[in-house]
């Protein structure tokens, strides 16, 4: 099997943005999970790579400004690949906001959400089109029925 | 009161200064939330349910908004169906029976009119759906896998992954509708088909050989997207679709293993790719990586496999160390099939050592460890313990297990071999493993030309410094056992050293002393001081005066081997030479140490104590106590007049039938039995066979015996009976005398 198994987005002072699991996990054990990664990476210098062996899984992890990106693959997968993957959840965050930075995260993590659920579903890819992925967001917001709750484009 | 919006809760929790300010926003925001759930508004359910979200990435619990999640579900609106779908993603799982109530919805959603609808159904079965839900909702599923709308299709084949992964079983009802999937321009169900393909191929082997018929298909898609102009849809950094391209190569690698005409279909497309993509960037080394395990997995030919191992020794010289990573996990996997190739590179793979990112110098020392042969040993090794000297914690027990391993294997001479082991043990001494303790000990018994250089140099090792456990294990065992050697300066391969035994005990009392030492190492210590008691010879006294001292020890291990000690010097003085004797070499069967000089003392040692002494003293020593060579009890055929049979026993090695028996005449008068004769018979079902004995005279005082050997063939394996009849000259009369043997134990012939 290769999927990604969960995906984890945190702020240089460990605060979680948002949290994708596919897998099932208690409550519990996720926030376990969470503190221990969250140190590991935020412990790891500038020399090393951006793979971390973590138990029989491996964590796949990029900084993007403020924004710490982690993913955490099947030991056989392709490493590369899931730093590509990564990048792209990027592209396509930040084609959806303009210039996507941490509060759009921040007060708009239901839309951070809806992205990446149009990009991944059970931990595999969907969509290879960055334009497919964020037109299906777009004209998904089209259809909501109360606009000044999530309008388009955020106000803060 | 209109509860606040999602963005105005998050701007005030943002202003709390403590964690406490916090907490009490939260609670706050919670009880208001609590009291409009009660409320049954539909109106602000999503507001509120959002706010819950928010409120649960924080850490609070949230789990009073799960049933609202439902209702918001259930709800006809949109945006409700939206934010109750991740709540019901983030708040709820397949081990909360609620989650069932939501397998309704979905159905209803998955047929709705609005394919975004479709959509937030689709994903969320196929992020957590339960086996029951995937059992209930399969048919819906498979149905939406094969719709025209390619934005739903590949919804629904990530779905159907999701349901094979949870139900196996219903695998099989999604194999018509993958009848053209790769068929499709769309690139996302291409992708989605290429992942649900995949998954079934690994799971049946019967869907292998069926989908192995894709494999031109896969191949031209493959092409095309190498070969196709700019696609600004699916372009990264000047490569088509690297998503699709890595999996259709994955797809390959599974279809063309183990099948010669699969792999050939294969080779141009994966020469091509390897050969012409851009490595510049990280996206171009990305689709290299996977068509490098792809070749390496199939059945390519020789230059192609040459080309892919080349691209992996390029990945390690490349400055990107996420590229130099994954060259090393490929080499790894590689050098059991490649070993030569892979050989190329090993200096580069030992500069890998010396690297800064933990992974990467884990798995350089693992394919160190590969590569090292009879050639290169030596300056493998030094590379090796060099690291050893500066790697972190963490490496260094497997290292030295390593080492170890491979020292046994490949080390051109005895003496490297041990000065290999006492780097080991003086740089990481106290990082070995436990079970590297006996095996050293075997392998310095069985160097026998190096006894002395090996306990001189273990003995100046442990002067200075008796902290690293395992490293005083294998000193003590080897100052017991080879301490006459070290105080007679017998070394040969270095300087030898002027040492008193009195010196030599002072270092091992200190061992004792020390709370350093483990008790394990004390027992080591405590028996290397007895057993000089057979080696030295002016220092017995101090050596029965210290075994005494432990009679009282605390450490109950300790007390009980001094009290036997003890009793060694006091009732069995005469048995103690035999006991602490030198080691023989040892042979090593199967895992079980094999003890052969033993048994004759054994005979002499019959008394239930005797046996628990002696065991103790085999076990300390790190063997597993096995006394017999063969494991069958001996037993006593005949003891009549002074004259006693035994029979000892042994089963062939190859021919399970044939039990081959030891008789060992003895004879307690005083006076010499002559002529004697052994005859034997068996029942019709039996053959016997009767070897030369060793003499037909059985001295007396039971000063010698006569020995014969017995072959019988028991093909039937039935209990084996014998009858013997005895003559020979005695007192001047000749005996004669005729007996039954019954008394043969059952794993003598079952």
């Amino acid at each position: 099997m290769w999927k990604i198994h969960f995906i984890l987005l945190f702020s240089r002072q460990g605060k979680l943005r948002l949290q994708k699991w596919y897998t099932t996990l208690p409550d519990k054990e996720k926030k376990k999970i969470i503190r221990e990664i969250v140190q590991i990476i935020l412990s790891r210098n500038q020399k090393t790579s951006s793979f971390v062996d973590w138990k029989d899984l491996k964590l796949v992890y990029k900084r993007y400004a403020s924004l710490y990106f982690c993913c955490a693959i099947e030991d056989q997968d392709n490493e590369l690949l899931t730093l590509e993957v990564v990048h792209r959840y990027v592209e396509l965050l930040d084609r959806y906001f303009g210039n996507v930075c941490e509060l759009d995260i921040i007060f708009n993590f239901e839309k951070a959400y809806f992205i990446l659920d149009e990009f991944i579903i059970g931990g595999e890819v969907q969509e290879t089109s960055k334009r497919s992925a964020v037109k299906a967001i777009e004209d998904s917001d089209m259809l909501q029925e109360t606009v000044e709750e999530y309008m388009n484009k955020p106000a803060f | 009161i209109v509860p606040s919006v999602l963005r105005e809760l998050i701007r005030t929790i943002r202003t709390a200064r403590t964690q406490a300010e916090e907490r009490e926003m939260i609670q706050k925001e919670c009880a208001a939330i609590r009291s409009s759930f009660r409320e049954e508004d539909n109106t602000y359910r999503c507001r509120n349910v959002a706010k819950l979200l928010y409120m649960h990435m924080l850490g609070y619990p949230a789990h009073f908004g799960q049933l609202e999640c439902l209702k918001l579900i259930a709800s006809q609106k949109f945006t409700d169906k939206r934010i109750g779908y991740l709540g019901a993603m983030l708040l709820l799982d397949e081990r909360q029976d609620v989650h069932l109530l939501m397998t309704n919805c979905i159905k209803n959603d998955l047929n709705h009119s609005t394919q975004y609808v479709q959509g937030l159904a689709l994903c969320t079965l196929g992020c957590m759906g339960s086996s029951e839900m995937c059992r209930d909702l399969a048919g819906e599923v498979e149905k939406l896998l094969k719709t025209s709308n390619s934005y739903l299709r590949k919804k629904a084949a990530l779905c159907a992954v999701h349901v094979i992964r949870k139900v196996p079983e219903l695998m099989e009802m999604f194999l018509p509708a993958t009848k053209n999937l790769l068929n499709e321009k769309n690139h996302g169900v291409l992708h989605t088909s290429v992942v649900l393909l995949t998954e079934m191929c690994e799971r049946s082997p019967d869907m292998l050989a069926h989908f192995r018929k894709l494999v031109p298909q896969l191949v031209r898609i493959l092409k095309n997207l190498i070969m196709s102009g700019y696609s600004p849809e699916h372009d990264v950094s000047g490569i088509s679709d690297p998503f699709l391209q890595v999996r259709i190569l994955r797809l390959l690698r599974i279809l063309g293993r183990n099948d010669d005409d699969s792999s050939e279909a294969m080779n141009d497309i994966l020469a091509q790719v390897a050969t012409n993509t851009e490595t510049s960037k990280n996206v171009g080394n990305a689709i290299l990586y996977e068509t490098v395990l792809t070749i390496m997995d199939i059945k390519s030919e020789s230059g192609l496999r040459v080309l892919a191992i080349n691209i992996l020794g390029r990945f390690l010289l490349n400055n990107d160390k996420n590229i130099r990573y994954v060259a090393l996990t490929s080499l790894l996997k590689t050098v059991q099939t490649d070993h030569n190739a892979v050989q190329r590179h090993r200096s580069t793979i030992v500069d890998c050592l010396k690297d800064l990112d933990v992974s990467i110098k884990r798995r350089a020392m693992e394919l160190s460890f590969a590569l090292v042969n009879g050639n290169n040993v030596r300056g493998m090794m030094k590379e090796l313990l060099y690291f050893l000297d500066s790697c972190e914690p963490e490496f260094k027990a497997d290292c030295a297990s390593g080492i170890f391993l491979a020292a046994e294997k490949y080390a051109p001479s005895k003496r490297w071999h041990i000065d290999t082991i006492m780097r080991v043990l003086t740089t990481a001494g106290s990082y070995v493993r436990d079970d590297a303790v006996p095996n050293l000990i075997q392998l310095i018994t069985n160097s026998v030309e190096m006894h002395a250089y090996t306990v001189q140099r273990l003995y100046k090792a442990i002067l200075g410094d008796y902290s690293q456990q395992p490293l005083v294990q294998v000193a003590s065992w080897c100052i017991g056992e080879y301490g006459d050697l070290l105080v007679s300066g017998q070394c040969e391969e270095e300087e030898p050293i002027q040492v008193t035994e009195d010196e030599v005990l002072d270092i091992l009392e200190s061992v004792l002393i020390s709370n350093m030492s483990a008790s394990v190492t004390r027992g080591y210590a405590l028996t290397a001081i007895m057993k000089l008691s057979t080696r030295f010879t002016c220092t017995v006294n101090r050596i029965k005066k210290v075994v005494s001292i432990y009679g009282s020890s605390i450490d109950v291990e300790l007390q009980q081997r001094a009290v036997e000690y003890n009793a060694l010097f006091k009732k069995y003085d005469h048995m103690r030479p035999a006991l602490l004797e030198r080691m023989p070499t040892l042979e090593r069967e199967k895992g079980v140490h094999l003890i052969f000089r033993r048994v004759h003392v054994w005979g002499k040692v019959n008394t239930l104590y005797d046996v628990e002494n002696y065991l103790q003293i085999l076990e300390i020593n790190g063997f597993h106590a096995v006394l017999f060579s063969t494991g069958i009890p001996s037993i006593t055929a005949y003891n009549k007049n002074g004259l006693k049979i035994d029979f000892t026993f042994e089963r062939s090695n190859t021919n399970p039938s044939v039990t081959v028996i030891t008789i060992q005449a003895s004879n307690s008068t005083e006076l010499d039995m002559t002529d004697f004769v052994f005859q034997a018979a068996v029942p019709k079902t039996f053959q016997l066979q009767l070897l030369s004995p060793s003499s037909s005279v059985i001295p007396a005082f039971n000063s010698g015996t006569i020995t014969q050997v017995i072959k019988v063939l028991n093909p039937q394996k039935q209990q084996l009976r014998m009858r013997i009849k005895l003559t020979y000259n005695h007192k001047g009369s000749a005996m004669q005398d005729l007996a039954e043997v019954n008394n043969f134990p059952p794993q003598s012939w079952q």
